[in-house]
């Protein structure tokens, strides 16, 4: 049977090889789209940002210097790249042409307003075409003010407790707080890959929904072509049509999902974590694509019919599992829903592996694939019967 | 030996082919009613009849595609059915469509049906030359399928079938829709494997093809094996008769309704624009014959006087012309 079965798949392959639809399919257009996508969304979904902004400090006082050191700090870990200004218009000329995407100006009084528990602004201009680095910008300052505001609080405090406060010491004391503004990398610990990772990953498991079906629905094409009349009366036990069918969109799904993940290492420099388990993760994700795509082949009576029926389920799976957007990121419903599909646990799997996860933390991942698999085959091997007929 | 009704022929145990009462029904239309034939070794065998007559699904059961209701399919003595892996490497089979994969190579077709049947490597690789020379395709085995002529895939479509030595193949209507130039060339691969020993089941609705391949046919019709025997015992059924053929123009039904009632005619049918007709002493009954028929409106063109043939069985047994 296995000789039967491993000779239909390899002629399958062949023919898929020859075709070369399978080959666009299954690497040139997922590979395509992941380069696009990661080149154009990094930025909103996760990948390294760094920030252009400039600062005008009119005030040159010890409370002003607290908010530069602090963007000093970020510009360290190249989360922000800081432009002095010397002038406000200065600094709102290079907001507005774009030089930047905001400028900070602080007041010339700045120090002597904290210092005299008087109101405190930084003003911030951003430009129209950086929506989020101003508004980060915009973060940035409203939170050193609050802290401002608490050290305010603070020396109006022990000034009410002092015969002759000395104000320019509680100024300096206030500055040499703890750095009010910090930006946190928080994706390790919410286990999100990076961008290039992420659309690589969610590309291959999307396409991989399209690239197995070329295994299954060959049994309808083979119906179609009369072919398979032809296998039927040969040796050949109907239990190895039917293997041989699903082998050929095993192997497709697995080279051209490792394929994808070879390339994308290399040329786009995503990250897919240990090699054991990737690998692991690609089988299960693959037979689980094969199990569902023989299921809802089953049901199809034409090549055509089990093309369409597929490519809305591959589309819906695909946007619901988190392959076109992170769903990590949105939480509640969505999130949840996601669970119902393969695409959603093979990438809950590769981000265990990103954030250095080891193979021991991939099993839920690979156990929740491997559910989809028994479930659909168990229903398609009752329906497939029908289709190995001439 | 005379021609029989299937329920009377007797078969060695060993034949070839050996089918008893085989019956299909598709819900209430029974495809197949309880035909029973066999074949021997060396022989050519043919179903012949109309288009839906049941060859196909006959030739479906002894294949073990389709199950029977009722019967038995012995294939060298072992039994068949849809499950008889080891029985099915006995048959070789040529479906009526083509059957073969256009993005392979002749040579990867048969590889691959090699495969299948379990040929070795050495065998297989000795076995495909061989074939491609008998198909004359060995100087285009490397070029893909879908560049072939009709013609070439029709002979690869024969060669796939005959790759494994078969101890007997079953041949569905290989010509139809094909050119004059490659059915020939078919006929000519069928008539070497008899030749060679093989046992031929085929099937046709060309009663020239029946008359010049077979040695034994079978009529067949609404799925009833109505006769079989050779060509001799068959025509023998349909007495000292002789065959006319009109070729007209105008009202044929009307002018076969006139005569069929004349003494003197045994058989009428129409197809197309011809006329068949079996009667007694047709140098006799000739001027009577045309005179009714013209007088309907029937204008002559051509007649044809000739022995009785398998067309002129057709019609004696089931009452229709064959291409009806």
């Amino acid at each position: 049977m296995l000789r039967v079965a491993v000779a239909i798949a390899m002629k399958d392959l062949r023919q898929r090889l020859r075709d070369r639809s399978a080959i666009i399919l299954a690497l040139v257009v997922p590979f395509a789209l992941t380069f696009i996508f990661s080149q154009s969304l990094s930025d909103v979904t996760g990948g390294e940002v760094t920030f252009d902004y400039a600062i005008a400090d009119l005030d040159g006082g010890s409370a002003s210097q607290g908010f530069i050191g602090a963007l000093r700090e970020l510009e360290q870990e190249d989360v922000v790249s800081l432009r002095i200004a010397t002038t406000r218009e200065q600094a709102i000329n290079l907001a507005g042409e774009g030089d930047v995407q905001a400028s900070f100006v602080i007041p010339a009084d700045f120090s002597e307003a904290v210092a005299t528990n008087e109101a405190v602004m930084i003003e911030v201009f951003g430009n129209a075409d950086a929506p989020i680095g101003t508004t980060v910008a915009e973060s940035m300052a409203e939170r050193f003010l609050q802290e401002v505001r608490a050290v305010q609080a603070s020396i109006a405090t022990a000034a009410g407790n002092l015969a002759e406060p000395d104000f320019d010491a509680l100024a300096t004391r206030a500055a040499e707080f703890p750095n009010p503004i910090t930006v946190e990398d928080v994706s390790a610990s919410r286990k999100e890959l990076d961008a290039n990772t992420f659309y690589a990953a969610g590309m291959a498991v999307f396409f991989l929904f399209f690239t197995v079906q070329f295994g299954v629905t060959g049994l309808l094409e083979e119906r179609r072509d009369g072919t398979m009349r032809r296998l039927l009366v040969a040796p050949a036990p109907r239990s190895a049509i039917l293997l041989g069918k699903l082998l050929t969109g095993f192997v497709l799904g697995v080279v051209s999902t490792a394929i994808l993940a070879v390339l994308s290492t290399f040329l786009l420099d995503a990250d897919w974590g240990s090699g054991v388990g990737v690998g692991i993760l690609i089988v299960a994700g693959v037979i689980a694509a094969v199990s569902i795509t023989a299921l809802v082949a089953s049901f199809a009576n034409s090549v055509e019919q089990a093309g369409s029926a597929l490519g809305i389920i591959a589309l819906v799976f695909g946007a619901l599992g988190g392959s076109f957007f992170p769903v990590s990121q949105a939480g509640g419903f969505i999130q949840q829903v996601s669970l119902i599909t393969p695409h959603s646990w093979f990438l809950r799997g590769l981000s265990e592996l990103q954030s250095g996860g080891e193979v021991v933390d991939i099993w839920p991942s690979v156990l929740a694939l491997l559910v989809f698999t028994a479930v659909t085959a168990a229903i398609a091997s009752r329906r497939l019967g029908k289709a190995v007929q001439a | 030996m005379t021609a029989t009704t299937p329920d009377q022929s007797a078969a060695p145990a060993t034949s070839a082919l050996r089918c008893e009462g085989l019956s299909k029904s598709f819900g209430d239309l029974q495809a197949v009613k309880n035909v029973s034939f066999h074949i021997e070794r060396g022989e050519t065998y043919g179903l012949l009849g109309p288009n839906g007559a049941g060859k196909t699904t006959t030739i479906s059961m002894v294949c073990g595609v389709l199950a029977r209701d009722e019967g038995e399919v012995l294939v060298d003595g072992q039994s068949m059915s849809s499950g008889s892996v080891d029985v099915k490497s006995l048959i070789g089979y040529v479906p009526q469509d083509l059957a073969i994969y256009p993005d392979l190579t002749a040579s990867e077709n048969m590889r691959f049906f090699a495969r299948l049947y379990g040929l070795s490597r050495n065998d297989a690789n000795s076995r495909i030359d061989e074939v491609l020379d008998t198909i004359g395709l060995s100087d285009r085995a490397g070029d893909l399928v879908k560049t072939y002529s009709g013609g070439m895939k029709r002979r690869l479509n024969i060669g796939l079938g005959m790759l494994h030595r078969p101890k007997l193949l079953i041949l569905d209507e290989p010509t139809v829709g094909v050119d004059p130039q490659s059915r020939n060339a078919i006929l000519e691969n069928v008539d070497q494997l008899s030749g060679e020993g093989m046992a031929v089941l085929y099937t046709t609705h060309y009663m020239e093809e029946a008359e010049r391949l077979c040695d034994r046919v079978g009529i067949i019709d609404e799925g009833e094996l109505k006769a079989e025997g050779t060509r001799r015992e068959l025509v023998s059924l349909v007495g000292e008769h002789d065959r006319i053929q009109i070729e007209g123009a105008g009202d044929l039904e009307a002018g076969v309704a006139a005569v069929r009632d004349l003494p003197a005619v045994r058989e009428a049918s129409v197809a197309g624009q011809v006329i068949s007709l079996i009667v007694n002493e047709a140098r006799n009954t000739l001027p009577e014959l045309l005179s009714t028929i013209t007088g309907t409106g029937v204008q002559v063109r051509s007649i044809d006087v000739a022995e009785p043939d398998l067309e002129a069985v057709f019609l004696h047994l089931t009452g229709k012309a064959l291409r009806d």
